[in-house]
């Protein structure tokens, strides 16, 4: 039996780019944080591209604790919708042109994120990654680091967990 | 001790993020504060409700629990985060401004612990609660 000849190259990734995208943009957070997504493959960096207003201590300067919190929790989220949303883009369940516009199409929610704060923020962009420990039917576990000039000195790490959108209503 | 809480004040009033999200600091004493960010759409997380993302959530949280460890007796001046956890109870209700108040119970030479809640108008059921570690430094 023959196998299916791949799709083009560019076809694969404008079609990929354009439901990553689809979901970043969409949130009005995202960019008023200035949050850009790199992908390679199914891996996704966070970018938080710099500006003055995410300074929390002028003294120093350096970021304010909140927006890096902000960061790693809009990476964990971001991670695990695209995780969650993808296949679901790929095999033609969800129309990505839908995901803000359809009702029936919830995120995932975080119930709670603890965020460690290892160095003070450097006033430059930062990058996070997260990784999700375990995605359930109802709960998902993910863990996420932001670094700048060394990944291997990273500026905080945190965990969160999630509530995962029921296409059902689970019965109390 | 009025100065401590003025100094506080001045501190938060100067952070550039603090004026991104429009934060204002409407009570500070004592190792305790009360910050309110104004519902903004810039700062929503879903765009179809309307409701406010946890992010910004948090960065008011922080905000907030940082004046109340500055403003503490027995805090001889700046602070910074070691660790936050937060815990979301509900989604804000779009159109509300959200209420942040935050108590440092104990500090040590070294180390503040802090609470805090975040709250909508519906002051019956916290919008988010807060608990972290913070460091205790001098000026």
């Amino acid at each position: 039996m023959a196998r299916l000849r791949p799709e083009p190259m560019q076809v694969v990734k404008q079609r990929r780019d354009a439901a990553l995208n689809a979901i970043v943009q969409g949130v009005p957070y995202i960019r008023f944080l200035n949050i850009t997504f790199d992908r390679r493959g199914d891996e996704l960096t966070g970018v938080l591209n710099f500006d003055d207003k995410l300074i929390g201590n002028p003294l120093l300067p350096a970021l304010h604790g909140g927006v890096t919190a902000a960061f790693l929790e809009v990476t964990a989220v971001i991670t695990l919708s695209w995780e969650y949303f993808f296949p679901r883009i790929e095999s033609g369940e969800i129309d990505p042109e839908d995901l803000f516009e359809a009702e029936t199409i919830r995120f995932p929610k975080t119930v709670d994120f603890t965020v460690d704060y290892l160095r003070s923020g450097l006033p430059r962009d930062a990058y996070a990654r997260a990784f999700v420990s375990r995605s359930g039917r109802r709960y998902a576990s993910v863990r996420v680091e932001a670094w700048q000039d060394n990944h291997a000195r990273p500026i905080a790490q945190a965990t969160g967990h999630f509530l995962m959108p029921q296409s059902e209503p689970i019965k109390e | 001790m009025v100065d401590k809480v003025a100094i506080a004040r001045r501190f938060i009033e100067a952070i550039p993020h603090a004026k991104a999200l429009g934060l204002n600091l409407s009570t500070i004493s004592e190792g305790e504060a009360e910050i309110t960010m104004p519902y903004n759409p810039d700062l929503v997380g879903d765009p179809r409700t309307g409701v406010i993302h946890g992010g910004a959530v948090f960065a008011a949280l922080d905000t907030c629990c940082g004046a109340a460890v500055m403003s503490h007796p027995s805090a001889p001046g700046a602070t910074a985060t070691i660790d936050l956890r937060i815990d979301y109870m509900r989604a804000a209700t779009p159109g509300q401004n959200i209420t942040t108040h935050a108590i440092c119970y104990h500090i040590t030479r070294n180390v503040a612990f802090v609470r805090a809640t975040a709250m909508d108008d519906d002051r019956n059921r916290p919008v988010a609660t807060a608990a972290g570690a913070f460091t205790v430094e001098g000026l």
